[in-house]
């Protein structure tokens, strides 16, 4: 026994030894590289951000230099007090700061280099450019901000911020710093926008001397230029939208419908995107994430879910047709609405009985319960029912997400028999129990993108391309499924009875006083009921102003959805607008300045102040609107910059 | 066999760079070698204790001429030279001990014998210890296999198992845990030797005994050791639980194991190749051409390499040990004993220190770590005994 102890040990020691290597060298290993390495200096080298312009070629993000003073806490050395507090008077804190500053720095990483003041104004920067030498641990920065040329289009343009923590943990690429998109098209072409940064390792010694490229450089990258990109918003169009949105909440979607490209994707209220550069961009930032009752970062045209009210009713007609329930001579019999068992669904005053172009222009009820009814009856069960036309009503790009290259979305919904199954039980619902879908309300939810998507499908007669927002990438094209046709479920022949009752809303229907001369326009008013919550209580509001329209009758070349929030009904608000805006897509100029003068000289602010005034309030027709200054139209949106082709 | 390089490699004997001279070192190892294979086996036996008495003077020297590096007053400087006299008294003590115990007058299961072996061995640990190398004074601790295979009696092993086992739970779990701990154990015991008189005087006073070093442990550890030697016990046995306080010292004092364990771990398997690792290129393990070699091997050799050197020392001192054994003199028996367990420290304290295994304590890697004293004696103390080994057929 005595003789083997020291053998005994020293074999023990060993196989310690070779396990411990094992579990440093093989098990921890975490395929080590030199991103790891701190013997390894990182020094990036950031390219130029990628251009936007707009869909005729104006620049609307460009970049403009800012300085950061960057901290790396290890190589900080502590400062006489003259020296601290002519630094502390240079970047403009007082020293209890400056040490609140260092300490948080230092507790994130003592060795990873940190931004400490950002956005350094010109001025001192110039100023500290040659002091900063002095001061160990301490270099500035160049990075490039955007700089944007309009003041319109903040969804749409977006922005561009530091990355979090989440993001650097998700995607190596980025570090402690950089910068990233935010929100729109920032976000959605990021990887093109951004380009590719080039990094040039540098062997350190342990005192933090840089002692010379790493292996000669053979693992340093160039960095690659960021792309520029065409969107395919016009910007006056835009401009346009957000002029006469002015004092009101809402969105306005238009999209060409030959090509799926969106003209303009206003969303009111909106901001200056130029308010979330630089130094004020966090405060900037945090008061426009606080409002939520305007709710300005939220994006009524894409993230806005309404019941769709009666556009999607035209739609009814549509499947009607197709399945071949109806006929466009077919007419139904409607008293001030359509009865169901000891029920009724309201209509206003008409003519009766109603065909198919009558019941499309004079909206009416009882006409869409009853089309509704033969759909859904036409097969053995309601379920089979609900589900035919659901096929149908989802190939319009409803009840799902549009699948495209923008930032946020929404779904929407569209009801099947699951829906009901679930809510009632197998077997145990019958048509009747969803008769609101006959004229859009109730179950049915869209987005006004949805709706403006719907609109251009009717247009196309059958197809739609999915909308989206990018136009072009310097050399590359733009991805398949924006250029590849999307058919309906209904053939072609079915559209033009409904595209003439739609026609007829203008010319003699809902929207007759808000023509434009010289354009054929179809189109469709809604309203949608809702309601909100005051004291746990459930509250009406004044209706929703909705239109969706497509112009001219035959190859259209503009379709687009318009909801006014509390506008009450469609022509009101939401028609006006949607002629407007056809009118200066199509002409450049406006003829019917009457329209625009009423539409600026009227405001929904007192309407929006209403539930929040803790007082009771009158909705819908007991309501008067408010007036307001005309807002100024801007000389360059008076006439055409150029002709649109 | 030298790991050491920076920069570019120009003359392999430049005496301005590290490499330059660790080569002339090894060319006068190698004259060493030949020197001590040359003389008689019988003349280290004959002259080991002038050879002890010489190295014991040397030692003492030192408080006179000696020179101060990293403040330890160990070095001689002669010219641009300098010579380390502990690196030698390692053997000069294993021979002097050799010496006294194969002499037919001791028997070492006598207090008295013990007690003068001891006095042999800790003459020049405590030399060292005074000049402030605490490293150095650990080898030493080697002697006690050297005793223990030359019968000392077990309850010395048993005691000094106890101590390391106690000072470690006191540490990690608090004196009143480890009490506890020994009144359950001695119950155990108790219960277990049921049949005969349980022996609950001795019993107690084991106890006591015990107890008594679990406090004393505790008080050496709190209020004798100094904050930065706390804290290299604190990381290994894992006391200190606040993160942010760890992260701290890991980047403070514990900044070379930290930075030695990542070399070792960056290596990966098959290792970043010879003058290829990052780490050590850039001098971030600071002593890595001396103590902390081991991690400059881990880095560019990888698993592959620093577990073939683990496995060669294992070899080498497994071979010593079987070697001794089959010595037919004692001293010869001895003298081996010593160099396999000299060996086996170093190899111990070294590479499970850069390992992170063991608190950081400064002591060479035979025959890797940089430095020609520590060099010569390692060749001189492994080549007496091959030289010894070579003469057994023709002894007595
Ligand atoms: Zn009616």
């Amino acid at each position: 026994m005595r003789k083997f102890l020291l053998l005994f040990l020293v074999v023990f020691v060993g196989v310690v030894f070779l396990g411990r290597l094992f579990y440093l060298q093989v098990y921890s290993f975490d395929s080590y590289n030199i991103i790891e390495d701190n013997a390894i200096r990182r020094v990036y080298d950031y390219p130029k951000r990628g251009y936007v312009y707009d869909r005729n070629g104006k620049l609307l993000v460009a970049n403009q230099p800012s300085y950061d003073i960057m901290v790396i806490p290890r190589e900080v050395t502590d400062m006489e007090d003259d020296l601290l507090s002519e630094f502390c008077g240079l970047i403009g804190i007082s020293p209890e700061e400056y040490e609140k500053k260092l300490e948080k720095a230092y507790r994130y990483s003592p060795r990873l280099p940190q931004v400490f003041i950002s956005h350094l104004s010109k001025d001192d920067y110039a100023i500290l450019q040659e002091k900063m030498r002095k001061f160990d641990g301490y270099y500035i920065q160049k990075r490039s901000l955007r700089s944007y040329q309009t003041a319109i289009g903040a969804n749409v343009l977006g922005d561009i911020g530091e990355v979090n923590q989440r993001i650097i943990n998700r995607d190596p690429y980025y570090r402690l710093g950089d910068l990233i998109g935010k929100q729109g098209v920032e976000i959605s072409y990021e990887n093109t926008l951004r380009g590719q940064k080039g990094v040039k390792y540098i062997q350190k010694d342990r005192f933090n001397k840089d002692i010379g490229p790493y292996k000669e450089g053979i693992y340093d990258t160039l960095p690659v230029p960021g792309k520029d990109i065409t969107i395919t918003i016009d910007a006056t169009l835009q401009e346009y939208g957000e002029l006469l949105m002015t004092n009101k909440r809402g969105g306005i979607i238009a999209i060409e419908p030959s090509s799926g490209e969106i003209l303009a994707m206003v969303s009111a209220p909106s901001y200056d995107p130029n308010i979330l550069v630089g130094r004020e961009r966090s405060k900037n930032f945090t008061k426009l994430y606080r409002d939520s009752i305007a709710n300005p970062l939220f994006d009524r045209g894409l993230q806005a879910m309404y019941p769709p009210g009666s556009p999607f009713k035209t739609l009814n007609s549509l499947i009607g047709l197709q399945e071949g329930v109806v006929s466009v001579s077919d007419r139904f019999t409607c008293s001030m609405g359509y009865r169901y068992g000891n029920r009724r669904m309201g209509c206003h005053a008409h003519h009766s009985p109603v065909n198919m172009n009558l019941g499309i222009y004079e909206s009416c009820n009882a006409y869409f319960a009853n089309v509704y009814r033969r759909i859904i009856d036409k097969y053995d069960t309601p379920a089979k029912g609900m589900d035919a036309w659901h096929k149908h009503v989802t190939s319009f790009g409803l009840g799902n997400y549009l699948n495209n290259d923008l930032s946020v979305g929404q779904p929407g919904k569209v009801p099947s028999s699951i829906t009901y199954n679930r809510a009632y039980g197998e077997n145990r619902w019958y048509t009747t129990f969803t008769l609101s879908n006959a004229i859009g309300q109730g179950e049915v939810l869209a987005t006004p993108i949805q709706l403006a998507n719907m609109a251009a499908a009717i247009g196309n007669r059958g197809f739609y391309y999915t909308p989206h927002i990018i136009k072009s990438i310097e050399d590359e094209t733009i991805p398949e499924q924006f250029t590849t046709k999307k058919y309906t479920t209904i053939d072609k022949q079915h559209f033009e009875p409904v595209i003439r009752g739609m026609y007829d809303v203008y010319n003699k229907g809902t929207a007759k006083w808000v023509q434009v001369p010289g354009i054929e326009i179809c189109g469709k008013t809604g309203t949608a009921e809702n309601f909100t919550r005051i004291d746990g209580k459930k509250v009406q509001l004044t209706d929703h102003s909705i239109f969706m329209a497509f112009a001219p009758k035959n190859n259209p070349k503009i379709a687009l959805a318009v909801f006014v929030e509390n506008g009450y009904w469609g022509s009101r608000f939401a028609g006006k607008m949607a002629s407007l805006m056809i009118e200066k897509h199509l002409k450049g100029t406006i003829s019917r300045t009457d329209l625009e003068d009423w539409v600026l000289t009227h405001s929904l602010e007192n309407e929006y102040n209403k539930p929040l005034s803790n007082e009771p309030f009158k909705i819908n027709g007991e309501t008067e609107l408010q007036l307001v200054d005309k807002v100024e139209v801007p000389e360059h949106l008076k006439y055409p910059e150029k002709t649109s082709e | 066999m030298s790991a050491s390089h920076t920069g570019e490699i120009t003359n392999f004997f430049d005496m301005s760079q590290p490499y330059g001279k660790q080569a002339v070192f090894i060319v006068l190892a190698f004259i060493l070698i030949a020197i001590t294979l040359s003389l008689e086996a019988k003349f280290y036996e004959r002259f080991a204790s002038i050879i002890y008495l010489i190295s014991l003077l040397s030692l003492v020297g030192l408080f006179l001429f000696g020179k101060n590096v990293n403040g330890a007053t160990s070095w001689y400087g002669i010219g641009g030279m300098t010579l380390q006299p502990s690196e030698f008294a390692k053997f000069a003590t294993a021979l002097a001990v050799a010496k006294y115990i194969s002499d037919l007058e001791t028997d070492l299961t006598t207090i008295k014998d013990q007690v003068r072996t001891m006095v042999i061995i800790l003459l020049p640990a405590f030399l060292i210890l005074l000049q402030n190398d605490a490293g150095s004074t650990l080898v030493y601790g080697a002697f006690f296999f050297v005793l223990y295979r030359e019968g000392i009696q077990q309850i010395y092993l048993i005691a000094l198992a106890t101590l390391v086992g106690i000072a470690v739970i006191t540490l990690k779990f608090g004196i009143l845990t480890t009490v506890l701990i020994l009144v359950v154990l001695g119950l155990m015991v108790n219960l277990y030797l049921r049949k005969r008189k349980p022996p609950i005087i001795p019993s107690i006073v084991i106890l006591l005994i015990s107890s008594l070093l679990a406090v004393s442990v505790s008080f050496f550890y709190k209020s004798i050791l100094k904050p930065h030697q706390q804290d290299r016990i604190s990381l290994w046995l894992r006391l200190e639980k606040d993160p942010d306080k760890i992260q701290q010292m890991k980047q403070t004092i514990l900044y070379n194991l930290n930075e030695s364990e990542k070399a070792i771990s960056s290596g990966g398997f098959k290792g970043k190749g010879y003058l290829e690792g990052t780490r050590t290129t850039g001098k971030f393990v600071p002593e890595q051409h001396t103590d902390y070699i081991f991690s400059t091997v881990g880095e560019e050799w990888g698993f592959l390499g620093s577990s073939i050197v683990v496995i060669l020392f294992v070899l080498l001192i497994g071979r010593v040990v079987v070697l001794a054994e089959s010595q037919k003199s004692q001293f010869s028996r001895v003298y081996g004993y010593s160099v396999a367990a000299i060996f086996f420290i170093h190899f111990l304290i070294n590479v499970g220190m850069v390992m992170g295994l063991i608190p950081t304590v400064g002591i060479p890697l035979p025959f890797f770590s940089y430095g020609g004293s520590a060099l010569w004696g390692f060749t001189i103390l492994l080549f007496i005994f091959v030289k010894l080994d070579s003469n057994k057929i023709n002894e007595w």
